[in-house]
């Protein structure tokens, strides 16, 4: 199978998680299309690896993998913490600082 | 290129195997010293985090700030070590494998960013400001930041006296992540360092110990977008590398100009493609964009740094700028100066709408914290006009304005840690109102930082934008100089106008009152206000400096 195709569905991927994470309403469903995005990216990259012969793609796509891993970590504990101080993860609801 | 030449890659099959399995690799070279600031200050962090799991809750505090500091200037010596063996000039060299390039610009964005840390460190470890709680002196950061505001958890660890000494090991891992990122060499080391300096900065944006419901709502939008530009910043790098068949800047930048030796089949597919370039490059510039926080990219600035506990305000407000414009500057001169011409109007049209727009926004602004980040928007703009400048003045200039504005920048955000009333900070500008009659020297030492700010003569802030503007013009962009003088003017009236209210208005009945800080804090507001002058009344030596440091290695 031509791996062009793949590039396509990556940019349809990350297309689908930018208009998510400007579209949906909560913290946790931003976050994943946040991680979908992340995971596009990772698509892209195998593909183009494949195109390219080297796997220069590839390796990045582990180091994205862990950088998600890690972003998960930090922002879990982030919404959590404001989903317990204000019984809500609604990114509107967020809107102590608004003029 | 076939299945079975890409399969070869990773597998052994239909590979003639007469040498040992380890022969083909060769394992990499690592050029530790040149590599030691960064190290070193990883290698405390991990020490930091040690320290959280094994030395007793009352030692801590003074464990960590000890160590913080020794680690920055450590690091720091390492750095001025490598710039006197000649790193920043004739010897400047990639190392660790083409991952990082140690040189000119590289050793002074990291001198900076390590002396502008350890400034704000102090700020960090203050703790006269607040008033003691069941005695116990306490600082910025809330007594555990996992407890929920106002709870019985929360009462409970303020009685017992806790605080949140994991700052300091967030900090040194955040700076560590700041010093590779303007000498990344590859576009995945771009990304890891990135990651590095931002992950930790939307948790210390989370731990404020005053108004914890903004400071988590800040994260949380720090968080949210910090992640989505940088999923912008992956794909960008997915599509240059799908178009370059390499991450590194140096190969990047052969195919941009089209010398590249070697041409595979599959490159020669990809490199004619130059949506994948544009595209590419646009999305890798938007990620850093908004970590400088340059219109339209810049929604974040104001509400993270209002919500931030304010001595994470002052350092993120310094460093991270130093830091991404550092990279950006890396990836405009050594990645993409094929791509000058194509990238020019874009350039020109952020450069100008963020002038003008952070100068414009700032007048309505009534929070200080909120002004403080309409002016810093501002500022990324007068930075990026010296940016465009495509020129070696461009580099040093951009240099020169960074190291000034960042430590002006620490020094005035520890000033708004002095004004407090019963609720923490006084960030509001009424409150502001007679400073200048209540405490004379808070006042003025204020006004001095924002006179820097708007670029008065004699302060640091007027020979940083005079050699930014210089730049531009000498590089062919004397419409940014016209646009960047009139906004400088926009700017100076909402500076001034924080100025005569602090000195010539009635000071109200239940006004703040300035807390006498310990000496930590006033190191940082004193080496704020001899930067100012210092770099305002001679600034020649560190314009040389500069300059010497401007030329980055390929």
């Amino acid at each position: 199978m031509n791996p062009v195709n793949y590039l396509y569905l990556a940019a349809l991927l990350f297309t689908i998680g930018a208009s998510g994470v400007l579209i949906r309403r909560n913290a946790i469903v931003v976050f994943m299309c946040i991680e979908l995005m992340l995971n596009a990216c990772n698509l892209t990259l195998v593909a183009f690896s494949r195109m390219h012969g080297n796997l220069d793609g590839q390796i990045i796509a582990f180091f994205t993998m862990v950088v998600a891993a890690a972003e998960v970590v930090v922002g879990l504990a982030i919404i959590v913490s404001l989903f317990r101080s204000r019984h809500s993860a609604s990114v509107d609801d967020a809107s102590l600082m608004k003029l | 290129m076939s299945a079975t030449a890409v399969h070869s890659l990773w597998t052994r099959a239909g590979e003639v195997t007469t040498a040992a399995p380890g022969d083909k690799f060769t394992a990499p070279t690592i050029e530790y010293a040149q590599l030691a600031p960064v190290l070193i200050v990883v290698g405390v962090a991990v020490l930091g985090i040690l320290v959280e799991a094994f030395v007793p809750r009352r030692a801590r505090y003074t464990t960590q700030v000890f160590l913080t500091v020794v680690a920055l200037a450590a690091a720091f010596a390492a750095v001025v070590g490598l710039a006197a063996g000649g790193y920043a000039g004739e010897k400047a060299q990639i190392a660790a494998m083409g991952a990082v390039a140690v040189d000119g610009p590289t050793l002074f964005l990291q001198g900076t960013i390590l002396l502008v840390s350890m400034v704000s460190v102090f700020t960090f470890a203050e703790r006269r400001l607040d008033p003691a709680a069941h005695g116990n002196r306490v600082d910025s950061f809330a007594a555990q930041a996992g407890a929920v505001p106002g709870s019985d958890s929360e009462k409970a660890a303020v009685k017992a006296g806790f605080t949140t000494t994991e700052v300091f090991p967030l900090v040194l891992f955040s700076v560590a992540g700041m010093l590779v990122f303007p000498a990344a060499n590859d576009l995945l080391t771009l990304f890891i360092a990135l990651e590095v300096f931002s992950l930790p900065l939307y948790l210390l944006c989370a731990v404020a110990r005053r108004k914890r419901l903004m400071s988590q709502e800040a994260a949380v939008k720090y968080f949210l977008l910090g992640a989505f530009s940088s999923a912008f910043l992956l794909f960008g790098i997915a599509l240059l590398y799908g178009y370059a068949g390499t991450v590194s800047y140096a190969g990047i930048a052969n195919v941009v100009d089209g010398t590249v030796q070697e041409i595979d089949p599959a490159l020669a597919s990809t490199m004619g493609n130059d949506a994948l370039l544009l595209i590419g490059a646009a999305m890798i510039l938007m990620g850093l964009l908004f970590k400088v926080g340059a219109v339209p990219f810049h929604m974040w600035t104001p509400d993270v740094y209002q919500g931030a506990p304010t001595p994470v305000t002052g350092f993120m407000a310094a460093a991270t700028k130093v830091a991404a414009f550092g990279a950006l500057l890396r990836l405009l001169y050594v990645v993409l100066p094929g791509l000058t011409w194509d990238l020019r109007p874009v350039m020109w049209g952020v450069a100008i709408v963020t002038m003008l727009g952070g100068a414009i926004v700032a007048i309505t602004q009534t929070d200080i914290k909120r002004l403080l980040a309409y002016s810093s928007i501002a500022h990324a703009g007068f930075i990026l006009a010296g940016v465009i400048a495509a020129s070696p003045e461009g580099v040093s200039s951009v240099l020169f304005y960074l190291g000034v504005y960042s430590f002006v920048t620490v020094g005035a955000f520890a000033v708004v840690t002095l004004v407090r009333d019963a609720g923490g900070e006084a960030t509001h500008l009424s409150k502001w109102a007679g400073l200048g009659r209540r405490s004379p020297l808070t006042a003025a030492v204020f006004a001095v930082f924002l006179l820097s700010f708007a670029g008065i003569p004699l302060t640091s802030g007027f020979s940083g934008k005079f050699a930014v503007f210089k730049a531009a013009a000498d590089g062919g962009a004397g419409g940014l100089v016209v646009v960047g003088v009139i906004s400088s003017a926009i700017a100076a009236f909402f500076y001034l106008r924080v100025i005569v209210l602090m000195f010539f208005s009635e000071p109200k009945a239940d006004g703040p009152t300035v807390a006498v800080p310990s000496p930590l804090t006033m190191t940082t507001i004193a080496v704020g206000v001899a930067v100012t002058l210092v770099l305002g009344l001679a600034p020649q030596y560190f314009l040389d400096l500069a300059s010497q440091a401007g030329v980055f290695v390929r």
